[in-house]
């Protein structure tokens, strides 16, 4: 089975929120980055699937879009046991719209022929959780999304599906398929040194979007952004942890009235 | 019609709230643009929901209706939907950001050379659309720009959901059938019945009080340290996604959207920074305590009390201080 996982670079989880001086995105002169946390559980069920069915040559294949800085990223997928990737270097990508990207996407993806294309649910920075499906759409492929587990069967695939509180559902389809992993389904594994050393070995492919000969505007922009109102008055408690925790127990006791 | 088509859903046979908040959406859109407001409800059986829906101040109400549909697919519910739309053509189309929507607006969207704006926070002249960025630390104002229609979600409790005006002197929304076309082999996906995951010993919904632990924990090996904290208020213990994922706690005693809904008098949150996905699951809690080393975390902004701090010193001082209370 060939597997394609689109994986995104996002800023770390406790970077510090500056706006830019545009005022339309955060200042990303001393960011740090990570893989999106969605996207690592999609790497490790492909990885798993493929290891499964390991008499049948499989293979893994990472895609990202993104700067040169994405290249750290990927490189580290690729020491999680991908076996190649093909990083679509993009410095606009916050042109771009949904579609923009997954168009992208698409195009790099569409000449591989996979079985089953995986990617996480939703990026921890934008959180718009359409990549994938819209890829599917793009592709003419079925799709499920918030999957939690991933099973082959002789006609396709059966899948997990997560439904609002606490509620599942198992869903059938052939394959070539999309779906968008939810995370939690698998136990994450660490690159190991020996992993690390291979892949500096291992294809990593560039295109462009001119290579690729995607070029439409986008149907939808990000204008500015704002850091959001406090929606209630939090009354900071302060002084040491000792001193805090005391005015916080006179709250609870006379105010919550909950000690 | 060039006006704002609001899809409601229906899911085991109820129209949830989050529906009405987006036809509030499709209201408040309406009045802006200055555009009559429809909703559209897909199903097999949708005769009761559009009655109930038609009691609302709306022009028409579009019985989408197929057997085909009597389950939900991704494909036949955009499918019928990209007809409806073709046939109808609104300048604006709403929905409720709801894991179904999610599954089929994003594509239904690309197939009409659009991008949904989803999980949208607010409606601003233009229009312009608000939605949370980077996990709720920061808003994005949105706005589309490509000529079809526009299409947005929006996201559970940012639109005051109005209960039907009792003899309003609207006359009722009139309630036509739409009837797509579909045929079975058009859906490739085969869903099966919705079960309920492990057992749901722990019924968090009812507690008095909780205490909800975040990543901020950093390992399962500090957990003991807000247990006791939670055995000293005689509270629950609860946990955000990420803890459960790693195991650390049963899925059942997860909050937000993909676990319990809880509504506490005192919710007691360690190490939490607030996504939006965990604060749908607690935001109706009577008081909220955070307890993070982050200022700018996004659950201050819901907090009536905050300690910014180490939660490493605080738990346990605070843990010490309700053991010297209660004594």
């Amino acid at each position: 089975m060939k597997i394609i996982v689109a994986i995104k670079q996002v800023p770390e989880r406790d970077a510090q929120v500056r706006i830019d001086a545009a005022g339309k995105w955060i200042d990303e002169s001393n960011l740090q980055y990570a893989l999106n946390e969605s996207d690592a559980y999609a790497l490790e069920e492909a990885l798993q699937l493929k290891e499964k069915s390991a008499a049948a040559g499989g293979e893994v294949v990472v895609v990202s879009v993104g700067p040169e800085r994405v290249g750290q990223t990927i490189r580290e997928a690729l020491a999680k046991g991908a076996d190649r990737a093909i990083h679509i270097v993009c410095d606009d990508l916050g042109l771009r719209d949904a579609l923009g990207v997954a168009r992208l996407l698409a195009a790099a993806v569409k000449p591989e022929n996979p079985d089953l294309i995986l990617t996480g649910l939703q990026s921890e920075d934008l959180g718009l959780g359409q990549t994938g499906v819209i890829v599917a759409e793009l592709l003419g492929l079925p799709h499920a999304t918030l999957i939690l587990n991933v099973e082959k069967t002789e006609t396709g695939l059966k899948v997990k599906r997560e439904l609002e509180e606490g509620w599942f559902q198992t869903i059938e389809l052939p394959t070539p398929a999309v779906l968008t992993i939810q995370s939690g389904g698998n136990k994450l594994r660490y690159a190991t040194l020996m992993g690390i050393k291979r892949a500096k070995m291992k294809e990593v492919r560039q295109l462009t979007a001119a290579s690729l000969g995607v070029d439409a505007p986008p149907v939808v922009v990000l204008e500015h952004v704002a850091l959001p109102q406090k929606q209630k008055s939090t009354q900071i408690l302060p002084g040491t942890a000792k001193e805090a925790a005391a005015a916080l127990v006179e709250k609870l006791k006379f105010e919550v009235r909950v000690l | 019609m060039s006006g704002v088509l609001v899809v409601v859903e229906q899911r085991e046979g109820r129209i949830a709230r989050i529906s009405w908040e987006a036809v509030a959406a499709g209201q408040k859109l309406g009045a802006t643009l200055t555009l009559p407001v429809s909703a559209a409800v897909v199903g097999a059986q949708t005769e009761s929901f559009a009655a109930e829906i038609a009691a609302r101040p709306l022009d028409k109400v579009f019985r989408v209706e197929h057997p085909l549909l009597a389950r939900y697919t991704p494909d036949g519910f955009s499918l019928a939907l990209h007809q409806l739309i073709q046939a109808e053509s609104p300048a604006c189309i709403v929905f409720p950001h709801t894991y179904q929507v999610r599954d089929y607006a994003p594509a239904l969207a690309a197939r009409l050379g659009q991008v949904l704006i989803g999980d949208v926070t607010a409606i601003g002249d233009g229009p312009v659309f608000t939605r949370q960025l980077l996990q709720g630390r920061l808003n994005g104002a949105y706005r589309p720009t490509g000529s079809g229609p526009c299409l947005i979600s929006v996201q559970a409790g940012a639109f005051r959901a109005e209960a039907p005006e009792a003899g309003a002197s609207a006359a009722p929304a009139t309630v036509t059938t739409f009837v797509p076309t579909l045929e079975s082999a058009q859906i490739r996906t085969t869903p099966g019945e919705p079960f309920r995951g492990g057992s749901q010993t722990v019924d968090l919904s009812s507690a008095q009080m909780i205490v909800c632990v975040g990543r901020g924990i950093k390992d399962a090996e500090n957990l003991p340290l807000v247990q006791d904290l939670a055995t000293a208020l005689g509270a629950e213990l609860a946990a955000s996604r990420p803890i459960c994922d790693n195991g650390w706690l049963p899925m059942e005693r997860q909050v937000g959207s993909s676990g319990q809904t809880v509504s506490p008098k005192l919710y007691l949150g360690v190490g939490i920074s607030g996504a939006i996905q965990h604060l749908v699951g607690m935001k109706g809690s009577q008081c909220v305590v955070a307890i993070n080393k982050d200022p700018d975390a996004p659950i201050f902004e819901v907090a009536d009390y905050g300690i910014v701090g180490d939660l490493f010193e605080v738990v346990p001082a605070l843990t010490e201080a309700i053991k010297a209370a209660r004594q």
